[in-house]
Formats: structure tokens, C-alpha cells, sequence
């Protein structure tokens, strides 16, 4: 394969080094926005940069073209050094059309690089995006670098005498030819994308038609007198081993695996297509060499119960859904609650409620997956922090739920689901391995005989003679398991479902605590906003000021240290995408006056929303 | 799996049989069925044919939903899983998908299964699970005290329907089968060696079996069969399907069923006066398609004798042996699951 060299045609161009660059790739939804930025991503990972992304698409597969509804974007944050958030400004917008000018302008930083498409800035587009006229045109992006790229008209005298294809064939390719040159503008090696081209499309045309458009788009970069300047963001000092990159919902997938490996259990995934968790289940169906077993079910109920049955026989019972698809389950949450089996939920929560903010993030369902039940019915609740630690969530959730025979709901967003960031690879053998045992004593066997310690019933699994047992839904005896209306066994079962919860805490890590250990404020947080959170804390720690973080992984129970820790501060913040739910939480449980930074606008918190309430606190 | 017809290869396998007897079965809880319930014997005759079977106790699972037939795990002495109200097929999925060595029943009720529970029941139906379901219909709901059911007759006075039910009620035979059902069967909670046979013959059906039994609810519904089953009444008032026999019915078996050609309909004809055996629909429950089936799954109380018996039993690849054929190839294919080179995939990169 040739390689493009960069030769400095360019006495006239120079390099210059940048710490962090966030770039935002905007178009139509058909423009393939997504992927330009998914191949930015994967290369950027691969030269070595620490990067952060966050893919914002809509709804809609195809809205309307050119109508603000129909914009999709995707901003990634790049840097040489450690970073945690897709970045607050973009410094770097490509819009490939008005609306997508439109709707991404206000987020540009002032005197920002703009790059636009100037052959869709037509009459219709502009009316589309309610343009009265061209901003490219009247003086009104003044304030940016804007630079005017006829990229279609281009993309097709590059590729006219490359390819024989339909016009509309050959305009498909112009995202590559944009990214052809935000590859030179960023110094990256266009190899990776090369190769991704080769092995994604068979049909030898269209090979040759996406590797001339990005290699146009490059050489023109380099070539014409537009851009002075190009940028090179060197490797990131980060921690040495292999890495890949991987978005949330790849790494859960991947995590649930490991787990029926570590657990040496097989692992059944039942589950209804729904956005943003389909991933998991595209993902999980690919590994049946695993002999993990998907079930696509014809709705969320089935989904549930199937993974209930799965779990009866003593395999890894697991389903994955969103905020709606919790809110279905409901019913059979409650009957693993009663009948005590090991399965997992999956909730990638997204913006509600009802249908909502479907491609959007949010972390509105923590009360849910509390409390979303009829009666008294706990179960454990665990959320990961980063898409990385998406992988070893997952096997966390299963290691609770067999030890300790229950269900644990297990909270992502979409965040962090569509989100990726370069992943260290785990050593295989350093995992834990939690073999699980199957009962098969027959002597002294009762279904809900209790392990003195967890209080966990045995997991007694159809095919295992003499173990010939009853489960359901209605209250049981303890120990025998048998139908009862007694009240002082209701009150007793509803104690030892609470307190088997409670014990999980037993075996958990202490907190982590980032910053001191005691001091003027403390910032929690959960989930993905865990990045935001700890840069802001940061950069308030830089400034000298006493502010600490602690960043919950475990939601039920809380780690048993939480309490103490709250009280070896003054003030307590507690941000979240949703109206207080986890300050609600600790407030309830601690009694502490936590303050609640609530945000529901279906995006991740910004560096700067926290600094600015930190400093609000700090100096009140 | 067994090739040999006699052997079941419903959950069982190649096990050999196994010398149990009804009170192997029968478990240590006291029933609570109202005296009288049709249930009973619903329960007796399952027991009764589960030893013959020759499935191991260990490996056979009952799974119901919520309803008073759906108590009926609790006196099994087999594994059991008496569920929430209409989601047993979806459970039982899970079950059998995840151990097809296991035989696996979902008793469920006109209610649970055709109202709550219809979505499930359409979908384990198509899939083809080898589960065998049986329904009992009581044309009632009786746990909740007497409201109308999805199979009540229009018209029909009950405690919610004061006025009398507006809804039209579900035929659960023409559901299975236009959920493409590959075993389908009716039988009465009173005919007992009748329903024998049929739970025998579920049984031994892989794929998925659906077994309707007319079940009497003597608090709610009393006598909602009688019209057909009472012993005076029933040889004119019912007919008995048997594969590659005449439709023949009556007292004196001299009414059958024949098909009219003008506009292929079933209409009830006498023997004689021309008319002989020849011209009657011979029963086909191996048919291919599923129009005869649905044809005779239509006959109604009064204007056609009620059908009995096995409607359909055909052949097609079960849910849980597809999936375990895509997990062989696939392993095949990519050899057994490596977690190191499963983290791998991708492009990845090393950092000094």
C-alpha cells in the first residue's frame, strides 16, 4: 500500500505542538459523521494520545436532510497528556452543512478553526437551518478562523477520473475526503483508515473511491494555500502495556464473557433491541464460541424471565435493556428478588422519562433501579465509572450476584455506552476467578437453607437428583421454601432480603479517595461523570483550594467507610445528570446537608459547569 | 438424540426408562384447589402418565404462571417454577433454551395464557421450544373471583360483566395454530384415558406441544362444557380425531364431516342415502399445512360436533437445538472461546 510522506512542500507551513485538541465532526445524519469520528478516534488511540469521545447523534436515522433535527456529531477530546472528558469547547468544528453551522456554533471556542463545506450552503440548506443569509458570506463568523472548502465539488474532481461510479456514490465518499484532511491538519498517519477502508468494503470501486477521497483530502491539505499551520499532539505519558480502544457498551459486552469464563458458568443474554443497549447484544451474539447464548426475546418481560429460567439451570442469567425497558421488567425483577437467583441487569439509561431523550445520556434511573418495584425488594446496584471499567463491572456484578443470590442492576448511559477511550488490557490471569458451586448435597437440603455468612440459598439446578424443589413468586418459609402467609415469616424474609443486600459490603474495597483525606469540600459522583468530575477537582486542587473527590461504584450497599468519610468534610457536592437522586440517597441514609448539581440536557457535565458551582460553594 | 420413535426425546434424551410410579410424583404439599375442581384431575392424570414416560424427576421442570392451574408446580414433585402472571413461556424459554436435556411443561389457564401472557405464548409457539404447554380452560378467571376470561362467551354475565361480555372470545386452538404451532391438541379434564393419551403424546412430540383441556370451574363456571361432555350428550355432540381415520361421529357412528366444494365449508352429513366414509375428511395430522387443522380447530358447540384429540403433529427443527448448532459451529469455526484474544480484537498498540 502507498503511503503518503509528508514532505514540507511546506517551507511555508510550519508544525506547531499542542497539549489537547477537541475537535467536532458535524453533518446530516447520512453524512457518515459517526464514522469520521470513530476513525479519527481509532488512529488518534493508535499514535498514542490519551482521547475521550463523545458521539451525539439524533433519534431519527434520517431525519429530513438538511434540517437541524437531522444533525449528527461526534466530538473527540485528543491530548499528550492524561484526560478524562471529551472536552468543554470544541477548538475545531467541521460542518458539513448549515443546520449542522447552526446547531454547533454556540460550542465552538471563540476564534476557533471552522471548517465548512461551502457547496451546502445553498439556498435550500440555508432556509433549512432558517438562515435568512449565507453566514459564510455576511460577516458573521468573523470571530473564528473560518475556512470555505468547496468539499464536495472537490472530493468529486478527485475522484471523476478514479472510479466509474454514480454521482451519488461518489459524494458518499466526502467524508473521507474531510477527514483526509483533518488527518493533515493533525499529523496523523493515514494508514489505519487505509486499512479499515481494505477490509470494510468488498466491492473493489468503492475500495478505490473512499481511499482516493481520504488520500485527496489529505494532499489537498498539504497542497493548497489555506492552511499555515498543521498540529501535532505528541504521545501521551500514560501507563505503559497494551491497549485498545473501546467504547462502554463493547467493553460490558466483552466484561460479561470474562465472567462466565472467571465464573466458569456459562453465560445466557436475553434482551429486546433498544437504544443504547443493542450493542451489547450485536456484541454478545458474535461470541458464541464462548458458548455464550443470546436471545433476541420478543419484549422486555420475556427478556427478563428467559434470563430468570437461564439463571434456574445454573447458567449466568443476564439481560440488558434502558430506562423503559427497566421500567417492563419491573415485575420479574421482583420475582429473582423473591426467588433469590443470580441475575443481572443492565440499564445504559438514557434521557427520560417515557420514550425521552432516546441517543442521549442521563443518570435519571438510580431511584429506579432502587426502588422501582412493588414492595419491599432490594437489590444490589453497581455502575461503572469509564467505558474501561465497563469490563470489570460487569464481572463484578456477576461475582455479587452468585455469591450472594440475587440480582444486581447494573447502571451505564449512553455516555458511556457510545463513548471510547484507549483501554489498557487487563492481564487475563491476574482476573478473578470466582468459581461457583452448584449444590448437590442431598443430605439436609432445603431451598432456602442459608449460608451463615452471605445468607445466600444454594443454587440447586433442575437435573440434579433428589434436589427436587419449588420456587415462585409467592412468599416462602424460609429454609423449606415452602408457600407460607405467615407474618412473622413475611417480616422475617423481608429482613433477610434487606440484609443480604446489606452484607454485600463484607467483601467490598474501602473508597478511594481523590485528593485529602479531610478538608473544606467533598465532591461525589457516580458513573460516567466520573471524567468531568475528577478534572474539575483537579484543576480546583491546582488552585490550592481543599476540594476532594470520591467516586462511587457501588450504589447498593454503599461501601461501609461512606459515612465516616462525609463527615471529615465541610460541605458535600453531589453532581449529576439527573434532579439530586444520589444526594437523596445520602441525605436519607447519612443525614448529611448534600448539595445537589443537577443537570438533564441529555449531555455530559462540561469541566467548567463544576469548577464554577465548586467555587460558588467553596468561597459561600 | 434418540432416533427411536419410542424412546421421548423430549428433554429425555436417551435415558433409560427409569421405574417410578404415580406416587414418585406426587409431592408433599397439601392441594388447595377447591373440592370439586377440574384441576384434580388434570393433576391426576399427569401423574399418572409421568411414570410411564420414563423421564427422570431431576430432569423434568414445571413452570406456570399465576391463576388457580397455575399452582399446579407446587404438587409435582419435580423441579417447579410457579412464575408471575403470563410470563411462564418466557421463563420456560430460558429453561429449555439453556438445558434442553431437560423436559420442560408450562401449565398455564385461559387467562394467563391468552390475555397477560398471549405475547409470550405466540413466541414460544413459532420458536418451536420443545415445551410442552398445557392450558387449562375453564372459560373463567377463578383466582380473582369470577371475571370473564379472553375464551368467555359473548354475552355471557359475570361479575364484571353485569350486562353481559362484549368482548369475542379467543378460539387458543386457532392461536397455536396461527402462531405455526407443530403440535396442537385438545382434550377434557373427565376424559381421562382420552387425556392420557394426549399428555402422553405431547410428550413425545419434540417441538413444541399445545395441549387445550375444556376444565370445569364448579364455583365460577359450572357446567360450561356439559352441553358436549355429558356422557348422554357427547358421542353426537363431540368427535374424536384420529390420524388417517374417517371423521366419523354419533352414537351409531353414522354422521361425519365432509367438505363442502362450493365454498369449503365443514358441514355435518348422514351416513347413507349415497353418502359413505369415502366422501368424509380422512384426518391428517402429519398434514404439511395447517388449514385442515384450523378447519376442525373452528368447529363449534352446536353447530358442529366438538373435536378431540390430536389436530396436528408435524416435524420441524426445534429453538434450543438451533442455538446449540450455531454455539458447535461457531466453536468449530473460531475454536473455544480465549479471553486473551477476545480482549485483542481490535487494533491495538503498546506503550513502552
Amino acid at each position: 500500500m502507498e503511503s503518503i510522506t509528508i514532505l514540507d512542500n511546506t517551507e511555508l507551513k510550519h508544525i506547531e505542538e499542542v497539549e489537547t485538541v477537541t475537535i467536532r465532526f458535524a453533518g446530516d445524519s447520512g453524512d457518515g459523521m459517526q464514522l469520521t469520528g470513530t476513525q479519527f478516534t481509532n488512529t488518534t488511540a493508535v499514535v498514542g494520545n490519551d482521547i475521550s469521545t463523545l458521539p451525539d447523534f439524533p433519534a431519527e436515522i434520517r431525519a429530513p436532510a438538511g434540517s437541524l433535527p437531522g444533525v449528527s456529531g461526534f466530538q473527540l477530546n485528543f491530548s499528550n497528556h492524561d484526560i478524562r472528558t471529551p472536552g468543554d469547547e470544541p477548538n475545531v468544528l467541521v460542518a458539513m452543512n448549515p443546520a449542522a453551522l447552526k446547531v454547533n456554533l454556540a460550542d465552538l471556542e471563540p476564534g476557533g478553526i471552522l471548517i465548512t463545506n461551502t457547496d451546502a450552503f445553498n439556498e435550500n440548506n440555508l432556509k433549512k437551518a432558517g438562515y435568512q443569509t449565507n453566514p459564510l458570506e455576511d460577516g458573521s463568523l468573523s470571530g473564528y478562523r473560518l475556512f470555505k472548502l468547496p468539499i464536495s465539488t472537490l472530493n468529486r474532481a478527485a475522484l471523476r477520473d478514479a472510479v466509474k461510479l454514480p454521482p451519488k456514490d461518489i459524494d458518499r465518499c466526502k467524508n473521507f475526503w474531510a477527514l483526509g484532511l483533518m488527518y493533515w491538519l493533525y499529523d496523523r498517519p493515514l494508514e489505519p483508515t487505509q486499512r479499515w477502508i481494505q477490509s470494510k468494503f468488498k466491492k473493489p470501486e468503492l475500495q478505490t473511491a473512499n481511499l482516493t477521497a481520504l488520500k485527496a483530502g489529505f494532499a489537498y491539505a498539504e497542497a493548497a494555500e489555506i492552511f499555515t499551520t498543521h498540529y501535532r499532539v505528541r504521545r501521551a505519558a500514560i501507563a505503559p502495556g497494551t491497549y485498545r480502544n473501546i467504547t462502554g457498551n463493547e467493553a460490558t459486552a466483552l466484561g460479561f464473557v470474562a465472567a462466565s469464563v472467571l465464573a466458569n458458568r456459562p453465560l445466557f443474554y436475553a434482551s429486546y433491541p433498544i437504544t443504547p443497549a443493542s450493542d451489547i447484544l450485536h456484541e454478545l451474539s458474535i461470541h458464541k464460541n464462548f458458548g455464550v447464548k443470546t436471545f433476541q426475546a420478543e419484549d422486555e418481560i420475556a427478556a427478563m424471565c428467559a434470563a430468570i429460567g437461564a439463571a434456574f439451570t445454573g447458567h449466568l442469567g443476564l439481560t440488558g435493556t434502558s430506562g423503559p425497558g427497566v421500567a417492563l421488567k419491573s415485575e420479574a425483577i421482583g420475582l429473582a428478588v423473591m426467588t433469590e437467583l443470580p441475575v443481572v441487569v443492565v440499564d445504559v439509561q438514557r434521557g427520560g422519562p417515557s420514550t425521552g431523550l432516546p441517543t442521549k445520556t442521563e443518570q435519571a434511573d438510580l431511584l429506579q433501579a432502587m426502588f422501582g418495584r412493588n414492595g419491599e425488594c432490594p437489590v444490589a446496584v453497581v455502575a461503572p465509572a469509564t467505558p474501561g471499567e465497563c469490563f470489570q463491572m460487569a464481572v463484578e456484578a456477576f461475582r455479587i450476584a452468585t455469591k450472594h443470590m440475587l440480582p444486581v442492576m447494573y447502571l451505564s448511559d449512553g455516555y458511556l455506552a457510545n463513548g471510547a477511550e484507549p483501554w489498557l488490557l487487563p492481564a487475563i490471569d491476574e482476573l478473578p476467578r470466582f468459581e461457583v458451586k452448584l449444590a448437590t448435597e442431598r443430605d439436609g437440603f432445603n431451598p432456602y437453607n442459608r449460608d451463615p455468612r452471605t445468607l445466600a440459598r444454594p443454587w440447586a439446578v433442575p437435573g440434579t437428583p433428589e434436589l427436587e424443589h419449588r420456587i415462585g413468586g409467592i412468599e416462602k418459609e424460609d429454609i423449606t421454601g415452602n408457600v407460607s402467609y405467615d407474618p412473622e415469616n413475611h417480616m422475617h424474609m423481608v429482613m433477610t432480603r434487606a440484609e443480604k443486600v446489606a452484607r454485600i459490603a463484607y467483601d467490598l474495597p474501602p473508597i478511594e479517595i481523590f485528593g485529602e483525606r479531610e478538608g473544606r469540600l467533598l465532591v461525589i459522583g457516580w458513573g460516567s461523570t466520573y471524567g468531568a468530575i475528577t478534572s474539575a477537582v483537579e484543576e480546583m486542587q491546582r488552585s490550592g483550594k481543599s476540594v476532594s473527590s470520591i467516586h462511587l461504584r457501588y450504589l447498593n450497599p454503599f461501601q461501609d467507610d461512606l459515612g465516616e468519610i462525609l463527615g471529615r468534610f465541610d460541605r458535600v457536592l453531589v453532581p449529576e445528570l439527573n434532579m439530586g437522586q444520589l444526594a437523596m440517597l445520602l441525605r436519607a441514609r447519612y443525614l448529611v446537608p448534600a448539595i445537589s448539581l443537577p443537570k438533564v440536557k441529555g449531555k455530559p457535565f462540561k469541566i467548567s459547569e463544576l469548577t464554577a458551582k465548586m467555587n460558588e460553594i467553596y468561597e459561600d | 438424540m434418540s432416533t427411536d420413535p419410542n424412546v421421548p426425546t423430549n428433554g429425555g434424551g436417551s435415558i433409560p426408562p427409569v421405574k417410578l410410579t404415580r406416587k414418585d410424583f406426587v409431592s408433599d404439599q397439601e392441594v388447595r384447589w377447591c373440592p370439586g375442581c377440574g384441576d384434580y384431575s388434570i393433576l391426576a392424570q399427569i401423574q399418572k402418565v409421568m411414570p410411564e414416560l420414563g423421564i427422570k424427576r431431576e430432569n423434568t421442570v414445571f413452570v406456570s404462571g399465576i391463576g388457580c392451574s397455575s399452582r399446579f408446580p407446587y404438587y409435582m414433585n419435580t423441579y417447579g417454577f410457579h412464575s408471575i402472571h403470563g410470563r411462564a413461556p418466557a421463563i420456560a424459554t430460558g429453561i429449555k433454551a439453556s438445558n434442553p436435556e431437560l423436559s420442560v411443561w408450562v401449565i398455564t389457564g385461559d387467562g394467563d395464557a391468552l390475555s397477560i401472557g398471549g405475547n409470550h405464548l405466540i413466541h414460544m409457539i413459532r420458536r418451536n421450544v420443545d415445551i410442552n404447554i398445557i392450558l387449562f380452560n375453564n372459560r373463567i378467571y377463578g383466582l380473582t373471583k369470577g371475571q370473564y376470561s379472553p375464551t368467555s362467551e359473548f354475552g355471557k354475565k359475570t361479575k364484571s360483566t353485569p350486562y353481559g361480555v362484549i368482548d369475542y372470545p379467543l378460539n387458543p386452538l386457532s392461536i397455536a395454530l396461527a402462531a405455526e404451532a407443530t403440535f396442537v391438541a385438545r382434550s377434557v379434564d373427565t376424559f381421562t384415558s382420552h387425556l392420557q393419551m394426549v399428555v402422553e403424546r405431547a410428550m413425545h412430540h419434540k417441538g413444541v406441544s399445545f395441549v387445550e383441556v375444556y376444565q370445569n370451574c364448579n364455583i365460577f363456571n359450572d357446567h360450561a362444557f356439559d352441553m358436549f361432555t355429558e356422557r348422554g350428550v357427547r358421542d353426537d355432540a363431540m368427535i374424536e380425531l384420529n390420524h388417517g381415520k374417517a371423521l366419523v361421529f354419533g352414537k351409531q357412528q353414522n354422521r361425519g364431516i365432509r367438505i363442502r366444494n362450493h365454498d369449503m365449508h365443514l358441514e355435518v352429513v348422514d351416513l347413507g342415502n349415497g353418502i359413505s366414509e369415502s366422501d368424509l375428511i380422512t384426518h391428517d395430522e402429519k398434514a404439511p399445512d395447517s388449514y385442515l387443522a384450523y378447519m376442525l380447530a373452528r368447529m363449534e358447540y352446536p353447530d358442529y360436533p366438538v373435536p378431540i384429540g390430536i389436530f396436528r403433529d408435524v416435524n420441524k427443527s426445534t429453538y434450543e437445538d438451533l442455538l446449540a448448532d450455531q454455539i458447535k459451529t461457531a466453536t468449530e469455526l473460531k475454536g473455544p472461546g480465549n479471553l486473551e484474544k477476545l480482549i485483542r480484537s481490535g487494533d491495538t498498540w503498546v506503550i513502552e
